[in-house]
């Protein structure tokens, strides 16, 4: 971890979001309480944490492979907390039935962990912890080990929840589709820092850096030259060789390198009197939901585009140009 | 920077932390102390210790009875050591690899030495060896009768037998199926293939019954013949008088042992 | 399995009649053998092939025997369960707390396993004794005047001797049935309010109970079989351990029927304890995370 400092809000989803390294489980391990800072508070409602163990901090957390206890039956692994938190008996088994019907487990009580599903234990770990009432839930990449339909089930059901019990998530995951579903806010982690902070629309339209554009969904990157600053958010760029004009993010000084950064989805064929980029096409590959066009610059650089469905495909060879909308593009900086 | 998990030292953790030091010295210190002893310079080993003299380990070399014993121990060592691997090795295949009536009483019987006291597979050897006629000292000098020799092999197969199944079970029969796929007859495939991959088990396995062998007293004290093995040596010499020759004998062994164990455990680890 | 020739699974029979025939003739036979002599009669000295049953008569009832063989179990426990009150702290310590160096130190700890036995019963005598070690010590300490003569040669010396050789052994299970406890449970638990001690409380030592019963039987069945430190540290109580009787039996005392008909009695006894502590060790296990290739498997693995 290097340095980082970060407010959440109150009912708040915030997810961390990096790749493996960035210290996204170390800060949230840090707010449960599972490993320490050297230096530095967290604070909870104003008050301070940071010197507290786990089991005497308010929140609650969902580990990444469930850690349910084995020995013990749904509803006994559910009713933990409360136990733990001498609850009385009665108002346990209330409450409890209550965590499970909330996560539609209801009638598998009595069951073992190991003769659940992963979708299930996944709920049964949920529960367990939403059981408890908590003004946090911290999230370690709880999905992960799920199918593909059943992770999508599952985000909505995420936020349905958070929306539901005013609750503040803070998710930890290193898929960014999966934080752009589901967050309010996405803390970008790199190294140990925060890279970027914002709603998940900022971060995918205005990033701050070549690595959250990259790290965002997918984008084009080009290197480019010859930059001129043409106001406080417009800078006149060269790029494979033409010139053109483009917004530029705050996150930009004067003289760094730069790259220009285009979503392939909102590249089109120019008309004539449009500024554009030529290109050559390499190949075209079919998804499904959309066919990538695969083409490359005179320089040799790489530009991926979107073909609208119904059109026939350019075939390999062939020579196009390029526009986007000049407010689609951005210039970033490293 | 963040140290996992690690609240400040409180006094749970240093309580924890103190018995177990405890514990392993515990375990730890009888043994230094004969090994310190092996360098007393006094005859009898007493309080306070006398440094310090090579003398024993001296007199530990011209004792006559000693190196005949040590022959014997390391000839019985090495019979036993082939016999469990050419028992136990297929023992391994068939328990891994075959089905048959009776397996699961066959699987029983190869563990039962392991878990059952010595002395008992001690006399029960011994019955078997008098009622069939064969002498205790038959074969020797050559070898140190042929009782003990059978009863190391029979006692110590089920430890080949259990590190090579164990192997055998993690292994990916996959290669095998490749190595066929390549043209390769099955018993190219078990030169080329299997044996090399289990090889670790194999020689730690091999490692572990030389040990257990020399160090082996019960069931040897009941099939051993004329010639003693270095135990048996040392336990004679233990109830007669203890000169710190004893404790010399026992630091080399330790020595030994531990050579041993730490070579059995980068096998191991190699793995 | 691919289909196989009739030659081929001749050389298979071959193959697997090595280890089924020697297993058989010295492993099934012996044990037999040992069987039927229990049975047999002495008649003046001399073995005979008689079947009686007065051997094990004398194993039952309140002679010597039996009476041997309860003292044997009562210190065998004892010997238990200070193995399990010693190994488990340590255990636990290098399951959980120890974060560099753990399979060096674990490995430090097993190796006294390997060193010859008769040195560690030795060590015993060197310390136990009048001008032992212990002995001389609290004397030059100033703690006592003359030497304890209670040290050595009495079952006290037995006990400690046998705790001391055998703890690792308890340690061996203990630890890798706490190793295989994935941290997350714990800190699942303490994320549940629980503190440290109700975590090991509620769920530490019931998942390390199968490594408790495995660690127990070794240690109860190995000292139930021992006679080494008996003889070497027990004095007027080197007679007191059932592996005593038989080997006095087969030996000076010449009565192999009796003999045997002891053995059979530990042989049983042990086998017994084995088959209800691996019940138990399932039913406990079946709850708790398995170790797959080495690695720790979640709660039912990660199947959807």
């Amino acid at each position: 971890m290097d340095s980082l400092s970060l407010t959440i809000g109150a009912g708040e989803f915030l997810t961390l979001l990096g790749a493996s390294g960035s210290g996204k489980t170390t800060t949230l391990r840090m707010i449960a309480g599972f490993d320490h800072p050297d230096a530095g508070a967290i604070l909870m409602d104003g008050e301070p944490i940071t010197g507290l163990p786990p089991y005497r901090r308010t929140l609650n957390t969902v580990f990444q492979q469930y850690a349910l206890f084995p020995h013990m039956t749904v509803r006994e692994n559910v009713g933990y907390g409360l136990r733990m938190r001498n609850t009385p008996r009665a108002e346990i088994g209330t409450r409890v039935v209550e965590a499970l019907d909330m996560v539609q487990l209801g009638p598998l009580g009595e069951r073992l962990p190991r003769q659940l599903s992963g979708g299930q234990q996944q709920r049964v770990a949920l529960a367990r912890a939403l059981v408890n009432r908590p003004r946090v839930l911290l999230l370690d990449e709880p999905l992960g080990a799920l199918d593909l339909k059943l992770r999508k089930e599952m985000q909505l059901e995420l936020k349905h929840l958070n929306r539901q019990l005013g609750i503040t998530f803070i998710y930890v995951t290193h898929d960014q589709e999966e934080a752009l579903t589901m967050s309010d806010r996405i803390a970008l982690m790199r190294n140990g820092r925060i890279e970027q902070l914002g709603p998940a629309r900022e971060l995918y339209e205005r990033p701050m850096s070549r690595y959250v554009a990259d790290f965002i969904g997918e984008t084009n990157l080009l290197g480019a030259s010859a930059i001129r600053r043409l106001g406080d958010a417009r800078v006149h760029l060269t790029v494979g060789g033409t010139e053109l004009n483009s917004p530029v993010s705050t996150g930009w000084r004067d003289g760094q390198p730069a790259w220009l950064a285009i979503r392939p989805e909102h590249l089109h064929v120019a008309a004539q009197d449009q500024p554009a980029l030529p290109v050559t096409v390499r190949e075209s590959v079919f998804s499904g939901q959309v066919t990538r066009l695969y083409t490359a610059l005179a320089d040799g650089a790489a530009l991926v585009m979107h073909w609208p469905a119904g059109q026939p495909v350019p075939a390999a060879g062939t020579t196009l140009r390029v526009g986007w909308p000049e407010d689609r593009g951005i210039v970033v900086g490293d | 920077m963040t140290t996992p998990n690690r609240p400040p030292p409180d006094r749970l953790t240093a309580a924890l932390w103190t018995a177990g030091t405890g514990i392993f010295l515990f375990i730890y210190l009888p043994l230094a102390v004969v090994v310190l002893y092996a360098f007393h310079d006094a005859s009898i080993v007493a309080w306070p210790f006398q440094p310090f003299t090579f003398r024993w380990f001296g007199a530990l070399a011209h004792d006559r009875g000693m190196i005949a014993a040590a022959s014997a121990s390391l000839k019985l060592a090495v019979m036993a050591t082939l016999l469990a691997l050419a028992v136990g090795v297929p023992g391994a295949f068939v328990l891994d690899r075959l089905e048959f009536p009776g397996k699961a009483a066959f699987e029983r019987l190869v563990l039962l030495p392991l878990i059952l006291p010595g002395v008992i597979t001690g006399v029960a050897l011994l019955t078997f060896f008098s009622f069939i006629g064969l002498s205790l000292s038959s074969g020797f000098p050559i070898i140190p009768g042929w009782p003990v020799v059978l009863g190391h092999g029979a006692a110590l197969t089920s430890i080949v037998v259990t590190q090579v199944y164990a192997r055998l079970r993690r292994f990916d029969r996959a290669l095998e199926e490749a190595s066929q796929d390549l043209y390769a007859s099955a018993w190219q495939t078990f030169w080329n293939v299997t044996l090399p991959v289990i090889r670790p088990a194999v020689l730690g396995s091999a490692l572990l019954v030389f040990t257990l062998s020399l160090d082996e007293i019960a069931v040897t004290f009941f099939l051993v013949g004329r010639q003693n093995t270095i135990p048996l040596q040392i336990w004679g010499l233990l109830r007669r008088g203890i000169t710190p020759e004893v404790n010399a004998a026992a630091t080399v062994i330790f020595a030994l042992s531990v050579v041993v164990i730490v070579t059995w455990a980068k096998l191991m680890r190699e793995d | 399995m691919s289909a196989t020739s009739g030659a081929q699974r001749l050389r298979r029979l071959a193959f697997a009649a090595i280890p089924i025939g020697w297993v058989t003739v010295l492993l099934l036979l012996p044990y037999l053998f040992l069987f039927a002599h229990s049975f047999f009669r002495l008649r003046s000295g001399v073995l005979t092939h008689e079947f009686t049953l007065e051997n094990y008569g004398r194993l039952f009832g309140t002679g010597l025997y039996p009476q041997t063989i309860f003292f044997s179990a009562g210190i065998a426990l004892r010997v238990t369960l200070a193995s399990l009150l010693l190994a488990y702290p340590l255990a636990y310590l290098l399951a959980f707390k120890v974060k560099r160096h753990k399979n060096l130190l674990y490995m430090a700890v097993i190796i006294p396993l390997w060193v010859s036995y008769l040195v560690r019963a030795y060590a015993w005598k060197i310390i136990l004794g009048q001008e032992g070690i212990l002995n001389g010590l609290l004397i030059s300490l100033g703690l006592i005047q003359r030497p304890l003569e209670v040290l050595l040669y009495s079952k006290w010396a037995v006990m400690i001797a046998l705790v001391h050789i055998y703890t690792p052994f308890t340690l061996m299970p203990l630890y890798a049935s706490l190793d295989a406890i994935p941290a997350a449970l714990k800190e699942a638990s303490q994320d549940l309010y629980a503190s440290r001690w109700r975590t090991f409380w509620h769920v530490v030592l019931p998942l390390s109970l199968p490594g408790v019963v495995a660690g127990c039987t070794f240690a109860f069945v190995l000292s139930m079989g021992d006679f080494i430190a008996p003889i070497l540290l027990g004095g007027n109580d080197s007679a007191l351990m059932v592996s005593n009787l038989v080997v006095s039996l087969f030996g000076v005392a010449y009565n192999w029927p009796l003999g045997a008909a002891v053995s059979v009695v530990m042989l049983v006894m042990t086998v017994t304890l084995l088959t209800i502590a691996r019940g138990l060790e399932d039913r406990w296990s079946g709850k708790t995370v398995r170790r797959s290739g080495g690695k720790a498997v979640g709660p039912a693995g990660l199947r959807a």
